[in-house]
């Protein structure tokens, strides 16, 4: 486990940053919500007659008057972005970065076969997004307690669970396009993060293009769904595995023939 | 056993060449150079030898076992010098030194120890901050640490400077004296002259000459410096010309007969004639229509 030990030690200060980030950021969050409560009447008036807008975020059918209502929002917008990000940005450079800072002639000649550099990497990314996952729960458990509201536990672990199946799924198929790259690869990252978000906004909004939901992770993160079915949808999911295992099968299936430069 | 050896190796990139039908065979114990100048397959064979790079035709077996099929097994006896060191930004020396040992699956720390001394290299700072030559000293402990079978030295002093190329050329004939096969490739050809016991030539990325470098620099050819005048025009067989202060200099592989004749006839108030060095025969293999002499 060399590799899983040195890749979590160089990818300390960024998952420190982001973990912090959108730890603190969904924090925040909830601690509005009391105030926000107090004028949820307004708030809902405002919020259910702004239009496709409305739709979009799912606002149409959440309740901004309860925790879960307001959390599901804002849990959508802080760590359905942030976590996507964080994800894809962790997954994409994992193995193009080698080659991009130079640095795999001296990983490669030394006797560790190439499987099992994928898969160390593999783990590093997995283990940085759970952990990012856990301390960003702990944090919204802690906000919740603080300010005296009865915590949603079932809301809170589905929400929490989509998201994480969300940035699994990102990582992977980041992961596959990682192995293809030799440089370059954070704008790619990023932009797939953001592409799949706005597939899901559309989705939302012309119905014509709800297929999108089948295709991008954040079809089985909306918080409306989650909360008026109470379960996550199982067949978005079992795509969204598939997708991921094309991605981690990909990585595997390039690099280990690749050249390397 | 050998411990390189290659059957009509190449590595083509499409259009743009890489190596092509490369034949070598490194013997085990034996200090082998490689020489060609940059852009020659050098690096690509090398490149090739450590499965950074698949070959796309012949084959090439390192210590009996096969480069493609057997890369991680190879590699555990072998240390790879690179030409240009990068290391993982933000890591110091030792921590870099640890990491290629924790790869390697040995404690080497000791053995680190003596060759941070003998090479003064500060394990304490951090990567990034060192220069060309520091980086480089790191990649050789990397290199060396494990006292591997087999050394592949990558165009090795390069950014070392006179006094740590000695020390290292100092290293490499311990380990050599100690039974491993070193395998160097560089443009520098004295060092060649004076570590190798054989050598290859490689050319465009193939192999132009392949021998022991006594016999690579046995030539008919000699290194003629006469001071004074002579009729240098009637002589056939002059390359590498060179006039200045009162004297010439040139490259003689021409009938010395005739050479004794122009030289007898002038006004030459000293001369030496000497062997060509590795250097004027590289060149020599490089001029593009020269032939052999």
């Amino acid at each position: 486990m060399t590799i899983v030990k040195h890749e979590l030690r160089q990818g300390r200060i960024s998952f420190l940053i982001w973990t912090a980030s959108i730890g603190l950021l969904l924090s925040i969050c909830v601690f509005l919500f009391p105030e926000m409560k107090g004028e949820m009447e307004g708030v809902n008036d405002l919020f259910s007659s702004m239009g496709s807008f409305t739709s979009a975020f799912g606002m149409d059918r959440l309740n901004f008057g309860t925790l879960t209502g307001y959390y599901a929002v804002e849990c959508g917008n802080v760590l359905g972005l942030g976590g996507a990000f964080y994800a894809a940005l962790c997954a994409v450079s994992m193995l193009s970065k080698e080659e991009k800072d130079r640095t795999a002639e001296f990983l490669l000649t030394h006797p560790i076969s190439r499987f099992r550099i994928i898969t160390e990497k593999l783990i590093a990314i997995l283990i940085q997004i759970t952990a990012m996952n856990l301390v960003i729960y702990a944090c919204s458990l802690g906000a919740m307690t603080a300010i005296g509201e009865e915590i949603p536990w079932n809301a809170l672990h589905l929400l929490h669970g989509a998201y994480y199946l969300l940035q699994i799924e990102l990582a992977g198929i980041c992961f596959g396009l990682s192995a293809f790259m030799r440089k370059g690869s954070v704008g790619i990252g990023l932009g797939i993060a953001v592409l799949v978000y706005f597939l899901n906004l559309i989705a939302n909004i012309a119905e014509v293009a709800d297929f999108l939901k089948y295709i991008t992770p954040f079809g089985y993160c909306e918080g409306a769904d989650i909360l008026t079915n109470g379960c996550l949808d199982g067949v978005k999911i079992a795509i969204g595995a598939a997708i991921c295992l094309a991605g981690i099968a990909a990585a595997y299936l390039k690099y280990a023939n690749k050249d390397i430069q | 056993m050998e411990a390189i050896k290659t059957n009509n190796l190449t590595k083509s990139y499409g259009e743009a060449r890489g190596i092509v039908d490369l034949n070598l065979s490194v013997e085990k114990g034996e200090l082998f150079g490689f020489i060609g100048p940059n852009g020659a397959g050098k690096s690509t064979t090398i490149r090739t030898l450590l499965g950074l790079i698949a070959p796309t035709g012949g084959s090439a077996q390192i210590l009996g076992m096969d480069i493609v099929k057997d890369r991680e097994a190879i590699l555990r006896k072998v240390g790879y010098l690179p030409s240009e060191a990068v290391f993982y930004s933000g890591m110091k020396v030792k921590d870099v030194l640890k990491l290629s040992a924790d790869l390697r699956k040995v404690n080497c720390a000791d053995e680190a120890k003596i060759l941070c001394d003998r090479l003064q290299l500060d394990t304490s700072r951090k990567v990034e901050e060192l220069s060309f030559g520091n980086r480089k000293k790191v990649a050789i402990v990397c290199a060396f640490q494990s006292n591997p079978e087999l050394l592949i030295l990558d165009e090795p002093t390069g950014g070392l400077d006179p006094l740590m190329q000695r020390e290292f050329f100092e290293i490499v004939r311990e380990r050599n004296r100690n039974g491993a096969t070193v395998f160097m490739s560089s443009h520098v050809l004295s060092e060649i002259q004076r570590n190798c016991t054989r050598a290859a030539i490689i050319r465009e990325g193939r192999v132009v000459a392949f021998d022991r470098v006594e016999a690579l620099s046995k030539t008919n050819a000699r290194r003629v410096t006469a001071y004074g005048s002579a009729a240098w025009n009637e002589l056939d067989g002059i390359r590498d010309r060179v006039d200045g202060d009162g004297a010439v200099s040139f490259l003689y592989s021409g009938d010395m007969k005739r050479l004794l004749q122009t030289l007898s006839k002038g006004d030459i108030t000293d001369l030496t004639v000497t062997e060509p060095d590795l250097e004027e025969i590289f060149l020599h293999y490089y001029e593009k229509d020269g032939d052999r002499s």
